[in-house]
């Protein structure tokens, strides 16, 4: 059934892992929307993933997680390769928004998280920012891109390509409130399943005050290249540190610089 | 709160050759202007010729640094001034995020620059003025007004010099973000540098001369500054669990080492002949300078490559 889109609501995803087949579908439906051309073939020599990472050529990437154990006696014990489809999170305390010098790095009525190409000037602040290694250079274009959440086409009142095109229904596109209730009947229907090693990360606001794009993994946040709520910092948390640190510096050195300056009589 | 730790999944923003040496002009330029304004305020009458060199590399290395900043934005290169002001529909006016050390940088660089500009037209007024003369230079220009204004730029200076440090933490790069040692750090070693480039100009400049040694006490205790945060630094690094990203930089933080080691032994020679309430300190180092010096600057520029090239 298809989403009513309404400027001034939270929209998000809901990407359930336990679910996605690594089809890459969602890939290959957001270069097509987002006119990306792709970074050049390479073999990585590492499962089925041969995209690597997400960069400003891939705004979805599907993660391949070796997680069969070493010890094949067990069988795997139910354990497979983990498959994720990685995205912009869309984070509600982003941290490339908030070291964004120029204010190219807006919340669009749809609370999503989006970089004004026109007014980005790439210094790269972002990049170094952004926790989960998202936001990246297009060296043509001189700016940082990422997941736009498909702003033309919720502006349109259609849902994200990559949710679209998604033939297992791994990512979920819709209101937020909605894809919240969501994920909490599909986390309680595993657990009582005995899958007690599913969790969901972002549905609540422990990890940059909650996540418009958030996910339900099937192991640590960790494996899966996510930083876990007691790693989940926001730059500015180093600001006052940082500061005082310099400001202590700069005090010693003045007084350094007048013992050694000082007047100590005619000569 | 010292400790950091953080497990880090961060891509690295490529700042390199640009940044490096805009972080090695700012903290020159920021630093010699420090230590220029207190040699003219604190210093003897005859420190002014020494301060005046001092304003002099201030505005040389700061002219460097805007052009850097520029280059380093590519092909977004027109749009530096968007740092600046804000273009977005609704919010149009002055950018200023003040918890955004990039933002504070900019702002900071941008008014500074007034007054290493003026500072340094005084000087050139001033040296063109007492030229052929013989003694001490000739006082500075605009009284009290004047050394306000030296005191302004001397704050805004420290500022400049140190922010770059506090830009790298205010991030979620492995190292950078694991320490707030860095702000102080890039501080220190600035005016440690500057100390030794206003040696180094002193050489070139007799009038200059008398300041010799106490620049070189002041590098002495800059450089004692710098390797008690160095200290601090790997100590919190270690405690995050990132140090071992660095130990493929080895060379260059042996080569800081070098920096800090040939200030303290330049300065003990300062130290020990401090006159006792009398005489003014008008003798050179022990160790030439000119090495000395150099030495120095490498080692500041040495520093900035292995903090920066560390998380990358």
């Amino acid at each position: 059934m298809a989403t009513t889109i309404t400027p001034g609501e939270s929209y998000g995803f809901f990407t359930d892992t336990s679910i996605c087949i690594g089809c890459k579908a969602c890939e290959v439906a957001c270069k097509e929307w987002n006119q990306l051309q792709g970074d050049s073939p390479q073999f990585l020599a590492d499962s089925y993933d041969n995209t690597g990472q997400l960069d400003a050529q891939n705004w979805r990437h599907v993660k391949f997680i070796d997680n069969v154990p070493e010890q094949t006696a067990k069988a795997g014990d139910g354990r497979a390769f983990l498959m994720m489809s990685d995205v912009c999170k869309h984070c509600k305390h982003a941290s490339c928004m908030e070291v964004c010098p120029t204010g190219a790095i807006i919340r669009t009525e749809f609370d999503t998280v989006f970089i004004q190409q026109d007014v980005c000037n790439g210094c790269r602040n972002c990049v170094a920012a952004c926790p989960y290694s998202v936001i990246a250079m297009n060296q043509s274009t001189g700016t940082a891109h990422k997941c736009t959440l498909c702003y033309d086409r919720l502006q349109g009142g259609l849902e994200p390509a990559c949710a679209k095109a998604c033939p297992t229904q791994s990512i979920k596109f819709g209101p937020l409130a909605e894809l919240q209730q969501a994920a909490d009947v599909r986390l309680a229907a595993l657990q009582s399943q005995g899958i007690t090693q599913a969790q969901l990360y972002g549905r609540d606001d422990k990890v940059y005050g909650g996540l418009n794009a958030f996910f339900l993994l099937m192991d640590k946040p960790e494996t899966y290249g996510l930083p876990n709520e007691d790693n989940a910092g926001l730059p500015s948390r180093n600001d006052v540190g940082g500061y005082v640190v310099g400001l202590v510096t700069a005090a010693l050195g003045v007084i350094a610089g007048i013992v050694a300056f000082r007047r100590r009589g005619a000569s | 709160m010292i400790y950091l730790a953080a497990e880090h999944f961060v891509r690295a923003p490529q700042w390199t050759w640009y940044i490096l040496f805009y972080f090695f002009f700012a903290g020159l330029s920021g630093g010699s202007y420090a230590l220029a304004t207190l040699l003219r305020l604190v210093g003897e009458p005859r420190d002014e010729a020494a301060a005046r060199l001092g304003f002099y590399a201030s505005f040389v290395a700061l002219l460097v640094c805007p052009v850097l900043l520029t280059a380093d934005l590519a092909a977004s290169w027109w749009k530096f001034w968007h740092m600046l002001i804000n273009v977005t529909p609704g919010d149009q006016g002055l950018n200023f995020k003040y918890w955004s050390p990039i933002t504070l940088g900019v702002w900071v660089l941008s008014v500074f620059a007034v007054f290493a500009a003026v500072s340094a037209l005084e000087s050139f007024a001033l040296d063109r003025r007492d030229r052929g003369t013989v003694g001490d230079p000739g006082r500075p220009m605009g009284g009290i007004l004047g050394r306000a204004f030296n005191v302004v730029g001397g704050i805004l200076a420290l500022l400049f010099a140190s922010y770059t440090g506090v830009l790298l933490s205010v991030s979620n790069q492995p190292i950078w973000s694991d320490t707030w040692m860095l702000g102080g750090l890039f501080l220190a070693s600035g005016l440690s540098g500057s100390a030794a480039l206003i040696a180094l100009m002193s050489r070139y400049r007799p009038k200059a001369a008398f300041s010799l040694g106490r620049l070189h006490e002041a590098d002495g205790y800059f450089s004692i500054l710098e390797l008690v945060l160095l200290v601090a630094f790997f100590i919190t690094i270690i405690a995050a669990g990132t140090a071992g990203m660095t130990v493929q930089l080895l060379p260059l933080w042996l080569l800081a080492l070098v920096g800090i080691g040939s200030s303290l032994v330049a300065a003990r020679g300062q130290m020990r002949i401090r006159p006792m309430g009398g005489a003014a300190v008008v003798a050179r180092a022990g160790t030439d300078t000119l090495v000395v010096s150099l030495l120095v600057l490498l080692g500041v520029l040495a520093l900035r490559a292995a903090v920066i090239f560390s998380a990358q």
